[in-house]
Protein backbone atom coordinates (compact mmCIF):
# COMPACT_ATOMS: atom_id res chain seq x y z
CA UNK A 1 0.00 0.00 0.00
CA UNK A 2 1.20 3.32 -0.78
CA UNK A 3 1.97 6.42 0.89
CA UNK A 4 -1.53 8.25 -0.19
CA UNK A 5 -3.35 5.29 0.83
CA UNK A 6 -3.80 4.22 -3.05
CA UNK A 7 -3.41 0.58 -4.31
CA UNK A 8 -2.29 -0.09 -7.57
CA UNK A 9 -4.31 -0.16 -10.93
CA UNK A 10 -5.07 -3.85 -11.03
CA UNK A 11 -3.67 -4.23 -14.26
CA UNK A 12 0.21 -3.64 -13.19
CA UNK A 13 -0.54 -6.61 -10.29
CA UNK A 14 1.78 -9.69 -11.63
CA UNK A 15 2.17 -11.27 -8.12
CA UNK A 16 5.80 -12.14 -6.31
CA UNK A 17 8.69 -11.13 -8.52
CA UNK A 18 9.83 -14.10 -11.34
CA UNK A 19 13.14 -14.61 -9.24
CA UNK A 20 11.16 -15.18 -5.79
CA UNK A 21 8.47 -17.46 -7.80
CA UNK A 22 11.29 -18.94 -9.05
CA UNK A 23 12.91 -20.15 -5.54
CA UNK A 24 9.84 -20.69 -4.44
CA UNK A 25 9.17 -23.48 -7.05
CA UNK A 26 12.86 -24.90 -7.23
CA UNK A 27 13.17 -25.34 -3.23
CA UNK A 28 9.68 -27.05 -3.80
CA UNK A 29 10.80 -29.31 -6.69
CA UNK A 30 13.77 -30.12 -4.32
CA UNK A 31 12.39 -31.21 -1.64
CA UNK A 32 10.20 -33.56 -4.15
CA UNK A 33 13.13 -34.77 -5.65
CA UNK A 34 14.90 -35.34 -2.23
CA UNK A 35 11.79 -37.16 -0.48
CA UNK A 36 11.69 -39.34 -3.24
CA UNK A 37 14.74 -40.57 -3.75
CA UNK A 38 15.49 -40.58 0.08
CA UNK A 39 12.45 -41.60 1.69
CA UNK A 40 10.16 -42.65 -0.61
CA UNK A 41 7.45 -40.84 0.75
CA UNK A 42 5.59 -39.62 -2.45
CA UNK A 43 4.19 -43.01 -3.24
CA UNK A 44 0.39 -42.37 -2.36
CA UNK A 45 0.53 -39.19 -3.88
CA UNK A 46 1.93 -41.14 -6.85
CA UNK A 47 -0.52 -43.80 -6.71
CA UNK A 48 -3.18 -40.78 -6.34
CA UNK A 49 -1.79 -39.29 -9.51
CA UNK A 50 -1.87 -42.16 -11.86
CA UNK A 51 -4.95 -42.99 -10.78
CA UNK A 52 -6.10 -39.94 -12.30
CA UNK A 53 -3.63 -40.06 -15.55
CA UNK A 54 -4.79 -44.02 -16.27
CA UNK A 55 -7.63 -43.26 -19.00
CA UNK A 56 -5.52 -41.10 -20.76
CA UNK A 57 -2.34 -43.69 -20.41
CA UNK A 58 -4.99 -46.62 -22.10
CA UNK A 59 -5.94 -44.22 -24.81
CA UNK A 60 -2.23 -43.21 -25.77
CA UNK A 61 -1.21 -46.89 -25.89
CA UNK A 62 -4.01 -47.14 -28.20
CA UNK A 63 -2.50 -46.49 -31.51
CA UNK A 64 0.71 -48.25 -30.57
CA UNK A 65 -1.34 -51.25 -29.51
CA UNK A 66 -3.40 -50.78 -33.59
CA UNK A 67 -0.12 -50.45 -34.75
CA UNK A 68 0.95 -53.70 -33.12
CA UNK A 69 -2.21 -55.41 -34.12
CA UNK A 70 -2.04 -54.50 -37.66
CA UNK A 71 1.44 -55.96 -37.75
CA UNK A 72 -0.12 -58.89 -36.23
CA UNK A 73 -2.75 -59.24 -38.62
CA UNK A 74 -0.74 -59.16 -41.90
CA UNK A 75 1.95 -61.44 -40.58
CA UNK A 76 2.20 -64.33 -43.22
CA UNK A 77 0.08 -67.75 -42.46
CA UNK A 78 3.41 -69.53 -42.82
CA UNK A 79 5.18 -67.80 -40.46
CA UNK A 80 2.38 -68.68 -37.70
CA UNK A 81 2.41 -71.96 -38.93
CA UNK A 82 5.88 -72.37 -38.56
CA UNK A 83 5.88 -70.74 -35.16
CA UNK A 84 3.03 -73.36 -34.22
CA UNK A 85 4.95 -76.39 -35.32
CA UNK A 86 8.15 -75.36 -33.34
CA UNK A 87 6.04 -75.24 -30.08
CA UNK A 88 4.13 -78.31 -30.42
CA UNK A 89 7.84 -79.62 -31.21
CA UNK A 90 8.69 -77.85 -27.98
CA UNK A 91 6.03 -79.08 -26.21
CA UNK A 92 6.88 -82.74 -26.98
CA UNK A 93 10.35 -82.68 -25.99
CA UNK A 94 9.28 -80.79 -22.48
CA UNK A 95 6.76 -83.55 -22.16
CA UNK A 96 9.48 -85.80 -20.99
CA UNK A 97 10.43 -83.36 -18.39
CA UNK A 98 7.46 -82.56 -17.07
CA UNK A 99 5.69 -85.79 -17.02
CA UNK A 100 8.74 -87.09 -15.02
CA UNK A 101 8.70 -83.75 -12.59
CA UNK A 102 5.30 -84.92 -10.88
CA UNK A 103 6.74 -88.01 -10.41
CA UNK A 104 9.76 -86.24 -8.72
CA UNK A 105 7.82 -84.00 -6.74
CA UNK A 106 5.93 -86.62 -5.08
CA UNK A 107 8.99 -88.46 -4.40
CA UNK A 108 10.76 -85.27 -3.21
CA UNK A 109 7.44 -84.25 -0.88
CA UNK A 110 7.65 -87.94 0.51
CA UNK A 111 11.44 -88.46 1.27
CA UNK A 112 10.98 -84.73 2.79
CA UNK A 113 8.16 -86.36 5.36
CA UNK A 114 10.44 -88.99 5.81
CA UNK A 115 13.35 -86.78 7.13
CA UNK A 116 10.61 -84.51 8.71
CA UNK A 117 11.37 -81.15 6.92
CA UNK A 118 9.04 -78.41 6.20
CA UNK A 119 7.40 -78.87 2.58
CA UNK A 120 8.19 -76.88 -0.46
CA UNK A 121 5.27 -74.57 -1.20
CA UNK A 122 4.03 -74.97 -4.56
CA UNK A 123 4.36 -70.41 -6.32
CA UNK A 124 0.88 -69.34 -7.57
CA UNK A 125 2.02 -67.53 -10.76
CA UNK A 126 -0.29 -64.53 -12.31
CA UNK A 127 0.22 -64.44 -16.43
CA UNK A 128 0.07 -60.78 -17.32
CA UNK A 129 1.38 -58.86 -20.29
CA UNK A 130 4.55 -56.56 -21.18
CA UNK A 131 2.70 -53.13 -22.83
CA UNK A 132 5.42 -51.17 -23.04
CA UNK A 133 8.82 -49.85 -21.89
CA UNK A 134 8.34 -47.35 -19.10
CA UNK A 135 9.61 -43.51 -20.89
CA UNK A 136 12.06 -42.69 -18.34
CA UNK A 137 15.17 -43.62 -19.86
CA UNK A 138 17.40 -43.26 -16.90
CA UNK A 139 16.53 -46.62 -15.91
CA UNK A 140 14.82 -50.14 -17.66
CA UNK A 141 11.62 -50.60 -16.80
CA UNK A 142 8.58 -52.08 -18.40
CA UNK A 143 4.81 -51.37 -18.01
CA UNK A 144 3.03 -54.83 -17.94
CA UNK A 145 -1.04 -54.97 -17.26
CA UNK A 146 -1.50 -56.72 -13.89
CA UNK A 147 -1.83 -54.94 -11.02
CA UNK A 148 -3.21 -54.31 -7.70
CA UNK A 149 -6.67 -55.32 -8.97
CA UNK A 150 -5.24 -58.61 -9.96
CA UNK A 151 -3.40 -59.44 -6.31
CA UNK A 152 0.03 -58.17 -7.60
CA UNK A 153 2.73 -56.71 -4.63
CA UNK A 154 5.61 -54.92 -5.12
CA UNK A 155 8.41 -57.43 -4.69
CA UNK A 156 7.22 -60.13 -6.46
CA UNK A 157 9.69 -61.29 -9.21
CA UNK A 158 8.58 -61.33 -13.21
CA UNK A 159 10.00 -64.29 -15.20
CA UNK A 160 9.39 -65.20 -18.58
CA UNK A 161 10.02 -68.63 -20.55
CA UNK A 162 13.77 -68.83 -20.33
CA UNK A 163 14.76 -67.23 -17.09
CA UNK A 164 14.26 -63.87 -14.55
CA UNK A 165 13.23 -60.70 -16.30
CA UNK A 166 13.21 -58.54 -13.50
CA UNK A 167 11.16 -58.07 -10.10
CA UNK A 168 7.55 -55.83 -9.24
CA UNK A 169 8.49 -52.11 -8.06
CA UNK A 170 5.56 -50.10 -8.30
CA UNK A 171 2.07 -51.79 -7.84
CA UNK A 172 -1.18 -49.12 -9.64
CA UNK A 173 -4.58 -50.66 -9.50
CA UNK A 174 -5.16 -51.31 -13.08
CA UNK A 175 -1.29 -51.89 -13.87
CA UNK A 176 2.17 -52.38 -12.57
CA UNK A 177 6.23 -51.76 -13.38
CA UNK A 178 8.88 -53.72 -13.54
CA UNK A 179 12.52 -52.98 -13.15
CA UNK A 180 14.57 -55.18 -15.28
CA UNK A 181 17.16 -57.17 -13.86
CA UNK A 182 19.82 -54.85 -16.58
CA UNK A 183 18.24 -51.46 -14.55
CA UNK A 184 22.00 -50.66 -12.95
CA UNK A 185 20.00 -50.43 -9.74
CA UNK A 186 18.61 -53.92 -9.80
CA UNK A 187 20.46 -56.57 -7.54
CA UNK A 188 19.85 -60.67 -7.80
CA UNK A 189 21.62 -62.98 -6.13
CA UNK A 190 22.67 -65.50 -7.62
CA UNK A 191 25.14 -68.77 -7.86
CA UNK A 192 27.05 -70.91 -10.11
CA UNK A 193 25.63 -73.94 -11.05
CA UNK A 194 28.86 -75.55 -11.79
CA UNK A 195 30.45 -75.30 -8.46
CA UNK A 196 27.70 -73.35 -6.23
CA UNK A 197 29.79 -70.36 -6.45
CA UNK A 198 27.27 -67.15 -4.50
CA UNK A 199 27.44 -63.37 -5.75
CA UNK A 200 25.13 -60.60 -6.61
CA UNK A 201 24.13 -59.85 -9.92
CA UNK A 202 23.97 -56.13 -11.05
CA UNK A 203 22.78 -54.60 -14.16
CA UNK A 204 25.33 -52.65 -16.30
CA UNK A 205 25.09 -50.67 -19.79
CA UNK A 206 24.26 -51.29 -22.48
CA UNK A 207 21.82 -54.49 -21.54
CA UNK A 208 24.41 -56.81 -20.28
CA UNK A 209 25.02 -57.68 -16.20
CA UNK A 210 27.43 -57.96 -13.83
CA UNK A 211 28.54 -59.79 -11.58
CA UNK A 212 30.29 -58.47 -8.68
CA UNK A 213 32.50 -58.91 -5.58
CA UNK A 214 33.89 -61.73 -6.35
CA UNK A 215 38.19 -61.85 -6.35
CA UNK A 216 40.11 -61.84 -9.04
CA UNK A 217 40.80 -65.66 -8.99
CA UNK A 218 37.56 -66.92 -8.79
CA UNK A 219 36.41 -70.01 -10.33
CA UNK A 220 34.20 -68.84 -12.74
CA UNK A 221 34.24 -69.40 -16.49
CA UNK A 222 32.63 -67.92 -19.92
CA UNK A 223 29.70 -69.78 -20.35
CA UNK A 224 28.94 -70.45 -16.48
CA UNK A 225 25.08 -70.71 -16.21
CA UNK A 226 24.11 -68.25 -13.42
CA UNK A 227 20.91 -69.35 -11.41
CA UNK A 228 19.03 -67.47 -8.40
CA UNK A 229 20.11 -68.35 -4.66
CA UNK A 230 16.90 -67.96 -3.27
CA UNK A 231 19.31 -66.01 -0.06
CA UNK A 232 17.40 -62.82 -0.74
CA UNK A 233 13.87 -64.21 -0.06
CA UNK A 234 11.85 -62.65 -2.91
CA UNK A 235 13.31 -64.99 -6.04
CA UNK A 236 12.77 -68.43 -6.04
CA UNK A 237 15.81 -70.88 -5.68
CA UNK A 238 16.88 -72.38 -9.01
CA UNK A 239 15.59 -69.75 -11.54
CA UNK A 240 18.20 -69.41 -14.88
CA UNK A 241 19.42 -65.53 -14.79
CA UNK A 242 22.31 -64.84 -16.77
CA UNK A 243 24.99 -66.23 -18.74
CA UNK A 244 28.61 -65.40 -17.78
CA UNK A 245 30.36 -63.56 -21.74
CA UNK A 246 33.27 -62.48 -20.69
CA UNK A 247 36.13 -62.54 -17.49
CA UNK A 248 38.30 -60.65 -17.08
CA UNK A 249 41.54 -60.82 -14.68
CA UNK A 250 43.06 -57.79 -13.95
CA UNK A 251 45.98 -57.89 -11.33
CA UNK A 252 45.21 -54.09 -10.51
CA UNK A 253 41.44 -54.87 -9.07
CA UNK A 254 41.27 -57.25 -6.39
CA UNK A 255 37.70 -58.10 -8.12
CA UNK A 256 37.23 -59.47 -11.24
CA UNK A 257 35.25 -57.99 -13.83
CA UNK A 258 33.01 -60.38 -14.96
CA UNK A 259 29.72 -59.27 -17.76
CA UNK A 260 26.92 -61.54 -18.11
CA UNK A 261 24.18 -61.65 -20.65
CA UNK A 262 20.27 -62.48 -19.57
CA UNK A 263 18.92 -65.60 -20.34
CA UNK A 264 15.38 -64.43 -20.22
CA UNK A 265 14.14 -61.79 -23.24
CA UNK A 266 14.84 -59.04 -21.18
CA UNK A 267 14.54 -56.60 -23.94
CA UNK A 268 11.57 -58.55 -25.76
CA UNK A 269 8.09 -57.77 -25.17
CA UNK A 270 5.66 -60.56 -24.74
CA UNK A 271 4.01 -62.52 -22.11
CA UNK A 272 5.43 -62.84 -18.55
CA UNK A 273 4.59 -64.65 -15.37
CA UNK A 274 4.72 -62.72 -12.08
CA UNK A 275 5.46 -65.60 -9.61
CA UNK A 276 3.58 -65.65 -6.06
CA UNK A 277 5.48 -64.35 -3.46
CA UNK A 278 7.98 -66.12 -1.36
CA UNK A 279 7.00 -67.72 2.40
CA UNK A 280 9.02 -65.27 4.49
CA UNK A 281 12.15 -66.75 5.30
CA UNK A 282 13.29 -67.25 9.34
CA UNK A 283 14.06 -64.03 11.10
CA UNK A 284 17.50 -63.23 10.51
CA UNK A 285 19.65 -64.03 13.74
CA UNK A 286 20.94 -61.24 15.59
CA UNK A 287 24.16 -60.23 15.72
CA UNK A 288 25.47 -60.36 19.08
CA UNK A 289 26.58 -56.90 20.44
CA UNK A 290 30.30 -55.87 20.30
CA UNK A 291 31.27 -54.75 23.30
CA UNK A 292 29.96 -50.76 23.50
CA UNK A 293 29.81 -48.19 26.24
CA UNK A 294 27.94 -49.85 29.41
CA UNK A 295 24.53 -47.08 28.52
CA UNK A 296 23.85 -48.83 25.19
CA UNK A 297 24.48 -52.47 26.22
CA UNK A 298 22.07 -51.74 29.02
CA UNK A 299 19.27 -50.06 26.46
CA UNK A 300 19.87 -53.35 24.33
CA UNK A 301 18.99 -55.57 27.27
CA UNK A 302 16.08 -53.94 28.09
CA UNK A 303 14.50 -53.77 24.65
CA UNK A 304 15.27 -57.87 24.55
CA UNK A 305 12.07 -59.14 26.95
CA UNK A 306 10.06 -57.01 24.76
CA UNK A 307 11.15 -58.42 21.72
CA UNK A 308 10.15 -61.92 22.58
CA UNK A 309 7.20 -62.90 22.84
CA UNK B 1 -3.95 -16.62 -47.74
CA UNK B 2 -0.48 -16.28 -47.12
CA UNK B 3 1.26 -16.43 -43.48
CA UNK B 4 3.37 -13.08 -43.01
CA UNK B 5 6.44 -13.81 -40.29
CA UNK B 6 4.75 -13.38 -37.38
CA UNK B 7 7.76 -11.28 -35.74
CA UNK B 8 6.93 -8.38 -38.05
CA UNK B 9 5.03 -5.40 -36.33
CA UNK B 10 2.89 -5.39 -39.79
CA UNK B 11 1.08 -8.52 -38.16
CA UNK B 12 -1.67 -8.05 -35.84
CA UNK B 13 -2.73 -11.17 -34.11
CA UNK B 14 -6.16 -11.22 -32.01
CA UNK B 15 -5.50 -12.12 -28.34
CA UNK B 16 -4.78 -15.76 -27.38
CA UNK B 17 -7.48 -17.57 -25.55
CA UNK B 18 -6.77 -19.18 -22.15
CA UNK B 19 -8.09 -22.53 -22.91
CA UNK B 20 -6.49 -22.60 -26.20
CA UNK B 21 -2.99 -22.42 -24.13
CA UNK B 22 -4.40 -25.08 -21.94
CA UNK B 23 -5.52 -27.41 -24.46
CA UNK B 24 -2.56 -27.41 -26.39
CA UNK B 25 -0.42 -27.88 -23.41
CA UNK B 26 -2.90 -31.35 -22.80
CA UNK B 27 -2.12 -32.30 -26.53
CA UNK B 28 1.71 -32.03 -25.76
CA UNK B 29 0.99 -34.28 -22.36
CA UNK B 30 -0.75 -37.03 -24.90
CA UNK B 31 1.39 -36.94 -27.34
CA UNK B 32 4.29 -37.62 -24.60
CA UNK B 33 2.06 -40.37 -22.86
CA UNK B 34 2.16 -42.21 -26.19
CA UNK B 35 4.89 -45.02 -25.44
CA UNK B 36 7.50 -45.49 -28.26
CA UNK B 37 9.77 -46.99 -25.75
CA UNK B 38 13.49 -45.21 -25.46
CA UNK B 39 13.34 -44.24 -29.53
CA UNK B 40 16.11 -41.46 -30.25
CA UNK B 41 15.13 -38.35 -31.20
CA UNK B 42 11.59 -37.68 -30.00
CA UNK B 43 11.15 -34.55 -28.37
CA UNK B 44 9.98 -33.84 -25.76
CA UNK B 45 6.40 -32.03 -26.24
CA UNK B 46 5.32 -30.58 -23.18
CA UNK B 47 8.77 -29.00 -23.09
CA UNK B 48 8.42 -27.40 -26.25
CA UNK B 49 5.18 -26.52 -26.22
CA UNK B 50 5.93 -24.78 -22.72
CA UNK B 51 8.67 -23.14 -24.06
CA UNK B 52 6.34 -21.78 -27.02
CA UNK B 53 3.90 -20.05 -24.47
CA UNK B 54 6.18 -18.87 -21.80
CA UNK B 55 8.34 -16.74 -24.74
CA UNK B 56 4.85 -16.07 -26.13
CA UNK B 57 2.35 -15.03 -23.22
CA UNK B 58 4.42 -14.83 -20.88
CA UNK B 59 2.16 -12.83 -18.35
CA UNK B 60 -0.08 -16.04 -18.79
CA UNK B 61 1.88 -19.14 -18.51
CA UNK B 62 5.05 -19.42 -16.35
CA UNK B 63 6.62 -21.33 -13.50
CA UNK B 64 3.57 -22.34 -12.27
CA UNK B 65 1.88 -23.99 -14.94
CA UNK B 66 6.00 -25.25 -15.41
CA UNK B 67 5.39 -27.11 -12.22
CA UNK B 68 2.37 -28.65 -12.59
CA UNK B 69 3.21 -30.13 -15.79
CA UNK B 70 6.39 -31.31 -14.90
CA UNK B 71 5.24 -33.41 -11.19
CA UNK B 72 2.20 -34.74 -13.82
CA UNK B 73 5.10 -36.02 -16.54
CA UNK B 74 7.20 -37.59 -13.41
CA UNK B 75 4.23 -39.61 -12.32
CA UNK B 76 3.34 -41.01 -16.02
CA UNK B 77 7.07 -41.33 -17.19
CA UNK B 78 7.58 -42.82 -14.16
CA UNK B 79 10.85 -41.05 -13.33
CA UNK B 80 11.80 -39.20 -9.87
CA UNK B 81 9.21 -36.98 -8.84
CA UNK B 82 10.70 -33.42 -8.82
CA UNK B 83 13.27 -34.36 -11.92
CA UNK B 84 10.60 -33.02 -14.51
CA UNK B 85 9.04 -30.34 -12.47
CA UNK B 86 12.71 -28.84 -12.01
CA UNK B 87 13.72 -29.29 -14.78
CA UNK B 88 10.51 -27.38 -16.89
CA UNK B 89 10.45 -24.58 -14.00
CA UNK B 90 14.45 -23.69 -14.93
CA UNK B 91 13.38 -23.69 -18.79
CA UNK B 92 9.49 -21.36 -18.19
CA UNK B 93 12.27 -18.94 -15.86
CA UNK B 94 14.41 -18.66 -18.77
CA UNK B 95 12.07 -18.69 -21.76
CA UNK B 96 9.71 -15.71 -19.80
CA UNK B 97 13.27 -13.66 -19.09
CA UNK B 98 14.19 -14.00 -22.62
CA UNK B 99 10.67 -13.57 -24.46
CA UNK B 100 11.05 -10.32 -25.54
CA UNK B 101 14.85 -10.70 -26.93
CA UNK B 102 13.65 -14.23 -28.65
CA UNK B 103 10.42 -12.60 -30.26
CA UNK B 104 12.64 -9.39 -32.02
CA UNK B 105 14.35 -12.64 -34.43
CA UNK B 106 12.82 -14.07 -37.21
CA UNK B 107 11.68 -18.16 -37.02
CA UNK B 108 15.17 -19.61 -37.30
CA UNK B 109 16.95 -17.68 -35.05
CA UNK B 110 14.31 -18.19 -32.24
CA UNK B 111 14.81 -21.67 -32.66
CA UNK B 112 18.51 -21.50 -32.41
CA UNK B 113 17.64 -19.18 -29.25
CA UNK B 114 15.22 -22.35 -27.83
CA UNK B 115 17.49 -24.96 -29.23
CA UNK B 116 20.10 -24.22 -25.80
CA UNK B 117 16.86 -23.91 -23.41
CA UNK B 118 15.86 -27.36 -24.12
CA UNK B 119 18.83 -28.71 -24.25
CA UNK B 120 19.14 -27.42 -20.57
CA UNK B 121 16.35 -28.65 -19.73
CA UNK B 122 17.35 -32.53 -20.52
CA UNK B 123 20.90 -31.49 -18.85
CA UNK B 124 19.24 -30.79 -15.65
CA UNK B 125 17.00 -33.82 -15.99
CA UNK B 126 20.43 -35.85 -16.45
CA UNK B 127 21.88 -33.92 -13.50
CA UNK B 128 19.39 -34.93 -11.41
CA UNK B 129 19.18 -38.18 -12.00
CA UNK B 130 22.96 -38.57 -12.19
CA UNK B 131 23.21 -37.74 -8.71
CA UNK B 132 20.60 -40.04 -7.94
CA UNK B 133 22.50 -42.45 -8.68
CA UNK B 134 20.62 -43.51 -12.11
CA UNK B 135 22.46 -44.87 -15.26
CA UNK B 136 23.62 -42.36 -18.74
CA UNK B 137 21.20 -42.77 -20.74
CA UNK B 138 23.60 -42.14 -24.09
CA UNK B 139 24.36 -39.02 -25.90
CA UNK B 140 21.26 -39.66 -28.60
CA UNK B 141 19.12 -38.62 -25.69
CA UNK B 142 19.71 -35.32 -26.74
CA UNK B 143 18.78 -35.39 -29.80
CA UNK B 144 15.06 -34.74 -28.80
CA UNK B 145 16.34 -31.24 -27.82
CA UNK B 146 17.77 -30.73 -32.09
CA UNK B 147 14.57 -32.81 -32.96
CA UNK B 148 12.24 -30.19 -30.77
CA UNK B 149 14.06 -26.93 -31.97
CA UNK B 150 13.25 -28.09 -35.59
CA UNK B 151 9.65 -28.54 -34.85
CA UNK B 152 9.51 -24.47 -33.40
CA UNK B 153 8.64 -23.70 -37.28
CA UNK B 154 5.53 -25.82 -37.45
CA UNK B 155 4.92 -25.43 -34.18
CA UNK B 156 4.57 -21.85 -34.19
CA UNK B 157 2.50 -21.78 -36.98
CA UNK B 158 -0.08 -24.15 -35.86
CA UNK B 159 -0.51 -22.65 -31.99
CA UNK B 160 -1.11 -19.13 -33.38
CA UNK B 161 -3.07 -20.49 -36.32
CA UNK B 162 -6.50 -19.37 -34.02
CA UNK B 163 -5.12 -15.65 -33.51
CA UNK B 164 -4.65 -15.73 -37.34
CA UNK B 165 -8.56 -16.05 -38.05
CA UNK B 166 -10.05 -12.66 -38.22
CA UNK B 167 -13.72 -11.99 -36.74
CA UNK B 168 -14.94 -10.63 -39.83
CA UNK B 169 -12.76 -10.52 -43.20
CA UNK B 170 -11.86 -7.02 -44.36
CA UNK B 171 -9.37 -6.80 -47.50
CA UNK B 172 -8.08 -3.69 -46.40
CA UNK B 173 -7.48 -4.44 -42.28
CA UNK B 174 -3.91 -5.85 -42.04
CA UNK B 175 -5.40 -8.73 -39.56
Amino acid sequence: MSVVGHQPPPFFKRGPAPLARLAFFVVLSLALLVFDLKYRYLELARQGVAAVLYPLQRAAYAPVDLYGQLGGYFTSLAAVQRENEQLKRKELESANWLLRQQHLEQENQRLRELLDMRAKQPVPGTLAEILYTARDPFSRRVVVDKGGQHGVVAGQAVVDESGVLGQVTRVFPMQSEATLITDKNQAVPVKLVRNGLRSVLFGASGGQLELRFLAANADVQPGDLLVTSGLDGIYQPGLPVAKVVRVDRDAAYSFARILCEPVAGVERHGQVLILGAREPLPPQIEETEPRDKPSKGRKAKRKEPAAQP
Amino acid sequence: MTIQPTHSSRRILLPVRQWFILFSLAAAFFLNLIPLGHAIGVPDWVALTLAFWCVREPLRVGMGTAFVFGVLMDVAAGSVMGQHSLAYLLLAYAAGGLSRRILWFPLVQQALHVLPLLLATQLVMVVTRLVGGADFPGWGYFLGSFSGALLWFPLTFMLLLPQYQPIEKDENRPI
